[in-house]
């Protein structure tokens, strides 16, 4: 579990008489994959649990047959990958799994990048030993985007299995299959370890586990993506092209703030029309797992652009009379640079609204911590963590690999968790059982610190004010509950036969009024916990945890006392052992953050980039002058892992860039990517050229992409907190701005596999209760939305998507993601 | 005609007979003489008699030597790649071809290319499949990968033409559903060898 490679924890194995040295407590199939040695393997995922589903990893660990994906190693250890019972019992597997598979390679989306042929061939099976009668098995298309064909599926229980473990939706499950019984003669006659694999496979298929035959996910395809045959598409991919026709784009997601790594597959989109198209997006699933965004969310580029002469003069002019340029942080790091440079040398205001309040959170929490940036990522997360906290983000909406990592560490971990959230979600509740959410009203995030501090920090490191201030909430009350006690009662009875009185003892139960002393505490109640159970449930979850961490979202950026927020997060990591993430509202959003030197407000003639303004940029094809989308470029992106990570340009791009704007007005390099080298030092930027830059994964599982930003530390004293008022909770009727789940931008709302509407949501109650249509209004003003219920969701505040710039939804919030409205049916 | 003699390449020891040839002459007069013998000894007449029963025997007694190209043409070796032709199923008419996109894989000049989709019937349904004769080399390799015996070579040797892209398009290669009839197995480039059944193992079957 745990990363770091020291002397202390390494192990020397033995693999077919080679030595090598292994992270202890490792599985000996991930020991032997970090040192190159290959084991079959189909059913393992690498950070989800072992299934032992497909029985082939196989292999003799000192004398002893054992499953690699589940021992693991000792010092000492001697592992041997084949032996003739072992190739014999691997190759009866390969034929089990190929009774019955339909000989369609040929047609097969798969084929190429096909498991099921791939071990087939390693295996030599070039004759087949075993029969059973087939099951019926229809094609199904369990959502708008997940197409089945159980006709392939080879039930390995990966998708089951990175749907429960790493993406937390448990939405498939395995099914009865209602196939014949395994003839009885084979069990005599077959290697052991097959036969019990045969066994499973003949009773199971794949289903979805609410027992309808939809889905009730995310939808982010994950499941596709480790699907080892052809079983699981995605519909709009069925029958398109074969795998070895794409050409494969590394790049980065540019809709969350992950920065996930992707591929863009891209090949001419047909005979006629031989314009490269995006037809999927694939990723290192081992290593990565994307959101429905990063996966389908592709096609949403500045199609067709071409160098227009005329706007680009008048783009010139309009930069040239701007008061303010206004973008979003759907941009590359160059760019951000370049309005930078831009703000320096022209005299322009930055104005962004999505990323302002998040770069003056930083600013506060740089502060009062004496540090540049956050302490951990997802990923370290994910591999070192057993306790998570989140505080201020709709986890299933706002930051999709944050989501994974706090259910991970549940699967995986055997961790617990805090969700601290106004917003009720049933989905969080069942990543694990040791987690407790708390619906508080919004408002009291402030709160939700103190009782973080006051369960996990060092008294003697807290200052005395702050120490008061939390023992202040704390009150012991006697009370008088009621028991439910066993009473043995004697009594006289007479015996009908003899007549005579006999003596009977008798269990009575009874209650009994006893007087107690409860310990209570405030902030538990505030935060609408029961601060009676809590205490207990709290010690349960405590038990035999090690490694903390705690993160942090949105909410808390876009929030009145955001620079004590602030501060407390500096207070928390400085005296807990809690790890620390922020995710940045978007995309770039730290990028722009750290690059930008940005305005809080915009004035005189704006130009907007991929925004509202008076003249405008646009990557989605509706502005005065075409700019080349996320996919249609190169450059690099500063993720929520505090890594600078490179994109590349999937699709050819014929129009003008900021770049040549910026050549004209100010004088620029050749290249977009001859900025990278340029990008601040001083923020931990490095000098280093685009072409420079890695881009994968090893294969023990670290991350090559990029470099990481170097991260100041400097002494600073404990910030000093202000207390919260508990009258600054919000009452009400309240809309909080939030996108649903896929949904972060104009462009994701462009691409045609993203379906999640452009509205308002509730949970069915409140859904139910608002009726179609509502109009919204606000102090600013008001929006007119459709209503859309979330059976995920809980209680009565609604969520307002954000995501179309044009709709100004930023502007109604302000400051502050929580606002009371008035909602009015139309 | 039999191949043996030209199989026997052992010159030395096969009976050659020396050509019964007189003295050319010396003088001119015997030149002359020479010349004079051989014009008008008649021979022509009879070089022109043969011709003339030929003539007769090929026109009147069906006896004819030579092929009326381009109205007839020979049979062709069916290892000999011309245009390619698309075959259909014999029991359906369905085309065999299943847009599993090998040949468009192997093709060394990379002249084939196809769009397939996924059509009501859940199948693959082969959309659009053209071959760029421009730049095909007729080697062959597509009909050897083609799993379905779907893409062969035709007998179609004669491939001028003003624009080749007309022979390029799949219903132009695709046997005509009304000459279903007259499809022909194909048995060059690709196609299974006589002793295939023999290399087959058998799969056991539980029905």
């Amino acid at each position: 579990m745990s990363e770091v490679k020291t002397v202390e924890n390494m192990v020397n194995i033995k693999i077919d008489g080679v030595e090598y040295q292994a992270v202890e407590g490792e599985y000996i199939l991930n020991a032997a994959r970090a040192n190159e040695v290959f084991i079959p393997a189909i059913c393992y995922l690498t950070r989800c649990s072992p299934t032992l589903a497909c029985r082939i990893c196989l292999v003799e660990a000192d004398g002893k047959q054992v499953y690699a994906c589940n021992a693991k190693v000792k010092e000492g250890m001697e592992i041997t990958v084949n032996t003739p019972n072992i190739l014999e019992e691997r190759r009866a597997i390969m034929e089990v799994y190929d009774v019955n598979h339909p000989l369609q390679c040929g047609v097969c989306d798969k084929s190429g990048e096909c498991e099921l042929q791939n071990y087939t061939l390693e295996l030599n099976v070039d004759s087949q030993s075993y029969a059973i009668p087939d099951t019926k098995r229809e094609v199904q298309n369990w959502s708008s985007v997940l197409h089945y064909d159980p006709g392939l599926c080879i039930v390995c229980e990966r998708c089951t299995t990175v749907c429960k473990d790493m993406i937390g939706d448990a939405a498939i499950t395995t099914t009865k299959r209602g196939g014949e019984d395994i003839d009885k003669a084979f069990k005599e006659s077959m290697p052991k370890d097959a036969y019990a694999m045969w066994n499973k496979l003949q009773k199971s298929l794949i289903a979805p586990s609410n027992g309808t035959d939809q889905t009730n996910c995310s939808d982010c395809g994950e499941c596709i993506a480790v699907c080892p045959v052809g079983a699981l598409v995605s519909r709009d991919f069925v029958y398109q092209s074969n795998a070895w026709d794409l050409k494969r784009v590394p790049a980065v997601s540019a809709h969350s703030s992950d920065g996930f790594a992707i591929y863009y597959e891209t090949k001419p989109r047909s005979i006629e029309d031989r314009r490269e198209k995006i037809f999927r997006v694939t990723n290192e699933w081992n290593y990565v797992s994307l959101d429905g965004a990063a996966r389908f969310a592709y096609d949403f580029e500045n199609e067709d652009a071409t160098k227009d002469e005329a706007a680009f003069n008048a783009a010139v002019e309009a930069f040239k009379k701007a008061g303010t340029i206004r973008f979003n942080s759907v941009i590359t790091n160059e760019e951000a640079l370049m309005l930078q440079t831009l703000k320096e040398k022209m005299g322009v205001k930055l104005y962004n609204p999505e990323v302002r309040a998040f770069q003056k959170f930083l600013n506060h929490y740089q502060a009062a911590s004496g540090r540049s940036l956050w302490s951990t990522d997802t990923d370290t997360i994910m591999k070192r963590a057993d306790f998570v906290i989140s505080v201020g983000s709709a986890l299933r909406n706002d930051s999709p690999g944050m989501k994974y990592a706090f259910n991970n560490v549940q699967k995986l971990n055997k961790g617990a968790g805090l969700y601290f959230h106004p917003i009720g979600d049933t989905l969080i509740s069942s990543f694990g059982k040791s987690i407790e959410c708390f619906n508080h009203k919004p408002g009291l995030e402030e709160a939700a610190l103190y009782l973080i501090l006051d369960l996990f920090a060092d008294v003697q490191k807290l200052p005395e004010e702050v120490k008061a201030y939390i023992d202040s909430f704390k009150t012991s009350e006697t009370k008088t509950i009621k028991e439910k006690v066993e009473k043995t009662v004697k009594e006289m009875v007479k015996n009908e036969e003899t007549g005579e009185e006999e003596e009977v003892s008798k269990k009575v139960k009874e209650t009994v009024e006893k007087e107690i002393t409860v310990e209570k505490n405030g902030l538990v109640d505030l935060l609408g916990g029961d601060s009676e159970n809590f205490a207990d449930a709290f010690d349960k979850m405590m038990k035999k945890k090690e490694s903390f961490s705690m993160m942090v979202g949105e909410d808390l950026y876009f929030h009145e006392k955001a620079e004590n927020i602030a501060k407390l997060i500096a207070l928390i990591e400085a005296t807990t052992s809690i790890d620390v993430v922020m995710a940045p509202p978007k995309s770039n959003a730290l990028g722009v953050a750290l690059i930008c030197d940005l305005d809080d407000e915009a004035t005189g003639y704006t130009v907007g980039y991929n925004e509202n303004g008076d003249f405008r940029l646009s990557a989605l094809g509706n502005g005065d002058l075409d700019m080349p989308a996320m996919n249609q470029q190169e450059g690099t992106f500063t993720t929520m892992s505090k890594r600078v990570v490179p994109t590349n340009a999937a699709l050819p791009y014929d129009g003008y860039e900021l770049n040549d704007l910026m050549k004209v007005l100010v004088g620029a390099p050749e290249l977009t990517i001859d900025w990278t080298p340029m990008l601040p030092t001083q923020k931990g930027y490095k000098a280093v050229a685009f072409d420079d830059l890695p881009y994968g994964y090893s294969n023990d599982g670290r991350e090559n992409r990029g470099y990481l930003l170097d991260i100041t530390s400097t002494e600073a004293a404990l910030p000093t907190v202000e207390k919260f008022a508990e009258s600054a909770a919000l009452e009400g009727e309240i809309a909080y701005r939030c996108n649903p789940a896929r949904q972060f931008n104009d462009f994701t709302d462009k691409s045609h596999e993203i379906f999640e509407a452009f509205g308002v949501y509730a949970s069915t109650a409140k859904a139910e209760e608002l009726g179609e249509r509502v109009e919204i209004m606000f102090d600013k003003g008001s929006i007119v939305m459709d209503v859309i219920a979330d059976e995920k969701m809980e209680g009565d505040i609604v969520k307002v998507s954000d995501f179309r710039a044009a709709a100004g939804i930023y502007d109604l919030f302000g400051g502050s993601r929580y606002k009371n409205v008035t909602i009015k049916k139309v | 005609m039999g191949l043996e003699q030209f199989k026997n390449r052992n010159v030395g020891t096969q009976e050659y007979r020396v050509l019964d040839l007189q003295e050319s002459p010396k003088t001119p007069m015997a030149k002359f003489a020479q010349v004079a013998k051989r014009t008008f000894k008649g021979e022509l007449f009879v070089g022109l008699g043969v011709t003339v029963r030929e003539m007769f025997n090929a026109l009147f007694r069906g006896q004819m030597h030579t092929v009326k190209y381009p109205l007839e043409k020979l049979p062709i070796s069916p290892r000999y790649r011309a245009i390619h032709e698309m075959l259909r199923l014999l029991e359906s008419g369905h085309y065999r071809c299943i847009g599993c996109g090998l040949c468009e894989k192997i093709c060394i000049s990379n002249c084939i290319s196809m769009d397939t989709r996924y059509d009501e019937n859940q199948r693959k349904e082969v959309s659009e499949y053209t071959i760029n004769f421009g730049r095909c080399i007729f080697c062959g390799y597509c009909a050897e990968v083609c799993p379905e015996l779907a893409i062969v070579h035709g007998p179609r040797y004669e491939t001028a033409s003003e624009q080749r892209a007309s022979f390029s398009l799949f219903e132009d290669m695709l046997t005509p559903i009304d000459k279903l009839s007259l499809q022909q197995e194909y048995d060059g480039f690709g196609a299974v060898s006589p002793n295939a059944d023999e290399n087959i193992k058998k799969t056991p079957l539980a029905y």
